[in-house]
């Protein structure tokens, strides 16, 4: 070995200069690298300013609609008109309609007149009414309902404002705009600021945004998420149930029981290929299958689930496969090695160690599920639906609403109040999705475990 | 290496454990192992050394089946302990494994206690009736692989934990643990430094009185410490296979004289 290189020409002796002067070379090597650190600083930074504005646009339009004005007037609830027979029967009470309760507010705010300070010179107190939420008369029927036995004495409520003036004080809607309003005029804006002075209008956080259902075009002040958040929370049960047992499943099959053959190829292509198939795709197929040929009931949880596993299933069994294939083979050795079978193999000591890659995959997957819309279009998610869903499982073939549909329908209504809710939903989506992620880490810290 | 001492070893007494005929490997296309054939001796150490890629290993991996495992792998020919054959088709690889314990290159304890490291074979293989039993049966597997007293005061902490020599010798440990006949050992000090090393060749000494090893090995000097019989593999051939002292001493064939001195490897 050692003869051969000994007797060839020795080659020059390279000469280099001085360690203390940069080559051209180097200079040009060290001016790439920092070229390339800066672009990589200027694309974080893109990212960041983009997430920054969004964020803050989002927050900014959609925090308002966490906070709401409230009106408090006495309302004397009268026997003459809620209960004529006078046994304070409930079933008779309830024949009166939300129609027959409005006098009684209008004659509440005809009380609060007699107070020097409010009025306003052209305001009736059937004005005044408007300054209320169309959904008072409502609220005011459902507490009679519930307590007959204070019909005849006077009891104070907390009503929503209607939605312009809610909006004139969040900025909304201005002395100018109220001018070439139909629905609101400077005056009884005027009248608001004067309950504001007297105390009788108040801005504070509004649960109601969180649990009532969605309500009509002409009353925004009183629309919530209520319903659409069960049915999300329903429909992400749904995936869960019948996703994880099924992705994971298949995945340790694939990986470390199937034989690898042409069919077995064929089944990973595909599986490769449904992650890559647009979502709306699937709501047509849940439309054909699940509603038209199973006979589901359109807009029920149970469909947009069913219809949200398979979207979330590729997702899932593509996780749950590359973390069973990142646990070493020397666990598979040394637990076959003592003797245990291929099962006890991966049971006791594969999926134990996959187990964190598995549940970020799988809550990378809820996420993913929970945010999605298009499919849910398709098969009547889109509903206008008031009614609140039954509790599981009966509930799941109720009709409900989903969070992204809520923000997608909110956007569409024509009253600006509602752009100011579809921001607010936005944050609710992006705070159970931050929930979500927050787990994800949690549990892959827990699970996690050197080898 | 004292030449005196390894002639003086007795290596005679002894009836056949493992036997192998004719067995051919194939990975695919290549033909690995060459129409070997090989009577392994009981309570005994059999040490299999030979230039890296000559297939040592894969037939070491052959005798507890672990190359089932491997897709493309095929074996041909005939291995019988105690005169059964392990290749029949009745033969279940899960019991044959609980029979033919393994050692690896690597240390690989499971990323569990130690005491559930050495406690997971005789669990599966039903093999305490109790919680009694099965510390019994933990803490002389740990004395055996000559662990214990390190261990002894942190059985739950992780086996991972441990350095290199110890987590090695708690994998022998837990080879023992399922009261196996015969123990396999690939190359079980590769990656261990020499103070560790020499603990576990120590133990595979003391191992010999309960067990037949087989130990694959790439260091001649520690064939020659541990091991009574030695079969040296050239490119998937058996070259020579005799006691140990024969091998290194005076070996019959060219190819094991090339491979000993040096030359070859």
């Amino acid at each position: 070995m050692t003869d051969a290189t000994a007797e060839g020409p020795r080659p020059a002796r390279a000469h280099h200069g001085s360690l203390l002067v940069k080559d051209a070379r180097t200079k040009a090597r060290n001016a790439a690298e920092t070229r390339f650190r800066l672009y990589g600083a200027i694309a974080v930074g893109i990212a960041v300013v983009a997430l920054v504005g969004l964020l803050s646009s989002i927050l900014y339009n959609g925090a308002s609609a966490f906070r709401q004005t409230f009106i408090t007037l006495n309302v004397y609830l009268d026997p003459d008109v809620l209960d004529k027979n006078g046994n304070r029967n409930v079933e008779e009470i309830s024949k009166v309609s939300t129609f027959g309760y409005a006098p009684l507010i209008e004659a509440a705010f005809e009380t609060a007149f007699e107070n020097p300070e409010i009025g306003i010179e052209g305001v009736t107190a059937s004005d005044a009414e408007d300054l209320i939420s169309k959904e008072a008369a409502a609220q005011l029927r459902r507490y009679v309902l519930a307590n007959p036995g204070e019909i005849g004495q006077t009891v104070e409520f907390e009503f929503l404002a209607n939605g312009r003036i809610d909006g004139y004080y969040k900025g909304r809607v201005t002395m100018q705009s109220a001018e070439r309003d139909s629905n609101v005029s400077p005056e009884q804006l005027q009248l608001a600021d004067q309950l504001k002075a007297a105390g009788l209008l108040s801005t504070h956080f509004n649960w109601d945004f969180l649990t009532l259902a969605d309500a009509s075009e002409n009353r925004p002040e009183a629309a919530g998420l209520g319903v659409a958040i069960i049915g999300s929370l329903y429909m992400m049960l749904v995936v869960l149930v019948l996703s994880l047992p099924i992705g994971v499943a298949t995945s340790i099959y694939l990986e470390e029981f199937a034989p690898k053959n042409w069919f077995t190829d064929i089944i990973e292509v595909n599986i490769a290929n449904l992650a890559a198939v647009p979502s709306i795709v699937f709501g047509i197929l849940g439309l054909a299958i699940f509603i038209n040929f199973a006979g589901l009931p359109q807009s029920a949880p149970i469909v947009g689930g069913l219809v949200l596993t398979l979207m979330t299933l590729p997702t899932i069994i593509i996780a749950t496969r590359a973390s069973l294939k990142a646990v070493p083979p020397s666990i598979r050795d040394a637990a076959l090695g003592v003797g245990a079978s291929k099962m006890q193999s991966v049971f006791h000591h594969v999926l134990p160690l996959a187990m964190p890659g598995i549940l970020t995959g799988t809550i990378i997957g809820l996420a993913q599920a929970l945010g999605e819309t298009a499919p849910l279009l398709l098969i009547g998610m889109v509903a206008f639906v008031r009614d609140f869903p039954a509790a599981p499982p009966e509930g799941l073939f109720d009709p409900a609403a989903a969070l992204p549909v809520q923000v997608y329908n909110w956007t569409q209504r024509a009253d600006p109040a509602f752009t100011e809710r579809a921001s607010g939903a936005i944050i609710v989506l992006l705070v159970f999705l931050l929930f979500m992620n927050a787990v994800a880490i949690l549990l892959r810290r827990r699970f996690e475990r050197r080898w | 290496m004292n030449d005196q001492r390894l002639i003086q070893r007795d290596a005679t007494m002894s009836e056949t454990k493992i036997s192998a005929r004719g067995v051919n490997v194939y990975y695919g296309d290549t033909h690995a192992i060459k129409d070997v054939d090989v009577d392994i001796r009981d309570r005994m150490v059999t040490a299999f050394i030979g230039p890296s890629g000559c297939g040592k290993s894969t037939f070491l991996r052959c005798i507890n089946r672990m190359n089932d495992t491997i897709e493309s792998c095929r074996v041909e020919g005939k291995i019988t302990i105690d005169d059964e054959d392990i290749y029949d088709r009745k033969v279940d690889p899960v019991q044959l494994r609980a029979k033919v314990g393994m050692v690896f290159q690597k240390p690989n304890p499971f990323p569990k206690s130690i005491y559930d490291n050495v406690a997971y074979g005789p669990r599966i293989h039903g093999l305490a009736r109790n919680k009694a039993e099965l510390d019994e049966i933990v803490e002389s597997a740990l004395k055996r692989a000559a662990i214990w007293k390190e261990v002894k005061d942190r059985l739950s902490a992780p086996g991972t934990g441990l350095s290199g020599g110890q987590q090695q010798r708690l994998c022998i440990a837990r080879a023992v643990a399922t009261a196996p006949e015969v123990l396999l050992m690939d190359e079980p000090c590769s990656a261990l430094d020499p103070i560790a090393t020499a603990q576990v060749e120590e133990l595979i000494d003391e191992l010999r009185q309960n067990f037949s090893v087989v130990i694959v090995t790439h260091s001649m000097q520690q064939a020659a410490r541990v091991s009574q019989r030695t079969a040296f593999f050239h490119l998937g051939h058996l070259v020579e296979f005799g006691e140990t002292g024969e091998i290194f001493t005076n070996p019959k064939d060219k190819r094991t004289e090339s491979y000993i001195t040096g030359r070859i490897g």
